[in-house]
């Protein structure tokens, strides 16, 4: 019996989720009184291998196979992995290239899967905690099978940090190639632009409040007279309201400001893992209940419409009639 | 040619609601498409659009309230549905990743498409997995959270842009058949015309139960089981300033001179 945890690394680096794979892993292997292995996959597996190797890992498996994720070697490199380890949990990234190979293995091995937990108890059986209808509301679940596959969020679990003394190990994973069904081609960098809102000290981003195109001005308006650089969250992007250079979030810009000022946005945790390392956060959101108000240090809960125009006057401006 | 789309009616919940038991109380929620089943529809459409017989069809697992949502995607495009439905379904305490998968695959297999779309997640359950289990129980290659869609038919392939954190994206050849799962942004959803809703009345909308499409009442069975939920402890700290718009905003621009933003 074990836990095992997959590391996931991108263009040469070691992705943030590993390390915290490592607590998480760690203190589930507590639980169960058993042994942490993790696995890295693919890339400089020698080299990641010593990163990896902090307090609390018993073993690091290398699998060495190409440079960059693939979802078919994953898969496969783990299904074999777990045939011979026989994880009794299986803790993967709940990130896009984890949710591109983890229910994969759950369904090759048959195993419950449970995503995007945000919290793990195990000892007798395991017990998750998750997040749904966006934040709302947690939810606890049981497992009650002896093996289980859980993905987990960024940033829930702090990074393992001391160095520890796993013992490395090459792990035999023989792949057959032909079969692989999808080829990674190559990377593109989105987003780039005659603005770089991670230079900026002072944004004012714009979330889904606004309702419609027509609005933005305000917005801008409200920018402009601060001095300040404008972005925005995901849907006004999705919507082709501003370009993706403005986006703050996951997958966007992750943004360090002095001062963050979120208009109509509810404050999701992808958008919450672009800006949460801002100094002062200021929310304007009607919903007092917004996820936003959790990581704000000021809040005006109100409509962004009363609000916003009176700001802006504030600071002798004049905001636009929409 | 056939795309097969996977649709989901989501509960969404209002600023003001109550949990009954181990879920939001009914009278707390509302139900819409899946926003990111929305994007999905637009891209089977728009296939169907540009290439001649194309056929697409919409897969749902829902309850009769279901049938409006599901018309909205007839209305939209899609020439035929599909809604899964069963006591069994109705009497689960929720439906897991598994149990979902192998209901949609078990249409699926029926249908027999080329290309399978789904949304990245629904934004209820967040799950973010059915689709990629889905490909795994039907032998079908995958890629998930696809921002950009290019089919060679032709050659069997599709070549996806698979949106990852950061502003990267990466360029994947995938083999057909497969599953992708959408994600918003990729397209912009049309909203469904007079004539689309019209027309989607006549359109066939087939209600399937359990034994239909050849399952039966252990699908549901699941390992896990949801033993609680609770409104999360609020982290908030925030200074909420009182008052109406002019006081309020008067204490944010003072906020804003001490913090050096702006001058004066």
């Amino acid at each position: 019996m074990t836990v095992l945890a997959v590391a996931e690394h991108r263009r040469g680096d070691l992705r943030d989720i590993s390390f915290e794979l490592i607590t998480a892993g760690r203190e589930l292997a507590a639980d169960f009184d058993t042994d942490l292995a993790v696995a890295v996959i693919a890339g400089d597996i020698e080299g990641f291998a010593d990163k990896l190797n902090r307090e609390g890992v018993d073993t690091i498996y290398t699998v060495d196979n190409g440079e960059e994720f693939n979802h078919g070697v994953y898969a496969e490199a783990v299904e074999q992995l777990c045939a011979e380890l026989d994880p009794t949990a299986l803790l993967l990234p709940n990130s896009v290239n984890g949710l591109d190979y983890a229910p994969a293995v759950a369904g090759s091995l048959n195993l419950p899967l449970v995503t995007d937990v945000v919290g793990i108890e195990g000892g007798g059986t395991v017990e998750v905690v998750r997040e749904q209808y966006g934040g709302k509301v947690e939810t606890t679940y049981e497992v009650d099978s002896e093996r289980c596959v859980l993905t987990i969020r960024g940033a829930e679990w702090p990074p393992a940090e001391s160095t520890g003394d796993a013992s490395i190990e090459a792990a035999e994973i023989d792949i057959d190639e032909g079969s692989l069904g999808a080829t990674v081609n190559g990377f593109e960098e989105v987003g780039s632009g005659d603005v770089d809102i991670t230079d900026a000290d002072v944004l004012v981003s714009v979330g889904r409040g606004i309702g419609e195109e027509d609005n933005i001005p305000i917005i801008e308006e409200l920018a402009d007279a601060l001095g300040a650089t404008l972005s925005s969250s995901r849907p006004i992007v999705d919507n082709g309201w501003l370009p993706q250079n403005r986006q703050v979030g996951q997958s966007g810009k992750v943004v360090t400001p002095d001062v963050y000022i979120a208009v109509g946005i509810s404050g999701a945790v992808q958008h919450v893992a672009g800006m949460k390392g801002a100094d002062t956060i200021v929310a304007i959101n009607s919903d007092p209940n917004a996820p936003i108000y959790d990581i704000a240090d000021y809040g005006i809960v109100d409509d962004l419409f009363e609000v916003v125009p009176r700001l802006i006057e504030e600071f002798g401006g004049q905001a636009p009639e929409i | 040619m056939k795309v097969l789309v996977t649709v989901k009616e989501v509960a969404e919940v209002d600023d003001e609601f109550e949990i009954s038991g181990l879920d939001i109380a009914e009278g707390s929620l509302e139900y819409d498409l899946n926003e990111w089943d929305d994007y999905a529809v637009e891209e089977a459409v728009q296939i169907s659009e540009a290439t001649e017989d194309i056929e697409v069809v919409t897969v749902t697992i829902g309850p009769e309230r279901a049938e409006e949502t599901v018309r909205m995607a007839l209305a939209k495009g899609a020439d035929r549905a599909i809604r899964v439905w069963d006591d069994a379904l109705a009497e689960a305490q929720f439906l897991d990743i598994g149990t979902k998968a192998d209901i949609i695959a078990a249409v699926a297999e029926a249908e027999d498409p080329d290309l399978v779309l789904s949304g990245v997640q629904a934004s209820d359950d967040s799950n973010g997995a059915t689709g990629v289990a889905l490909a795994k129980r039907l032998g079908f290659e995958w890629a998930a959270v696809v921002n950009d869609l290019e089919l060679d038919a032709g050659a069997g392939i599709a070549s996806v842009h698979r949106e990852l954190e950061g502003g990267i994206e990466e360029l994947t050849d995938v083999d057909l058949p497969a599953v992708l799962t959408i994600q918003t942004g990729i397209n912009e959803p049309r909203y469904a015309s007079l004539r689309g809703i019209r027309q989607a009345q006549r359109k066939p909308l087939e209600t399937e139960s359990l034994d239909d499409i050849g399952l039966d009442a252990s699908v549901v069975e699941s390992p896990i089981e949801r033993t609680s939920m609770y409104e999360p402890e609020t982290e908030s700290d925030a200074v909420v300033w009182d008052g109406n718009a002019d006081e309020t905003a008067g204490e944010l621009a003072e906020l804003l001179r001490e913090k050096g933003v702006v001058e004066g």
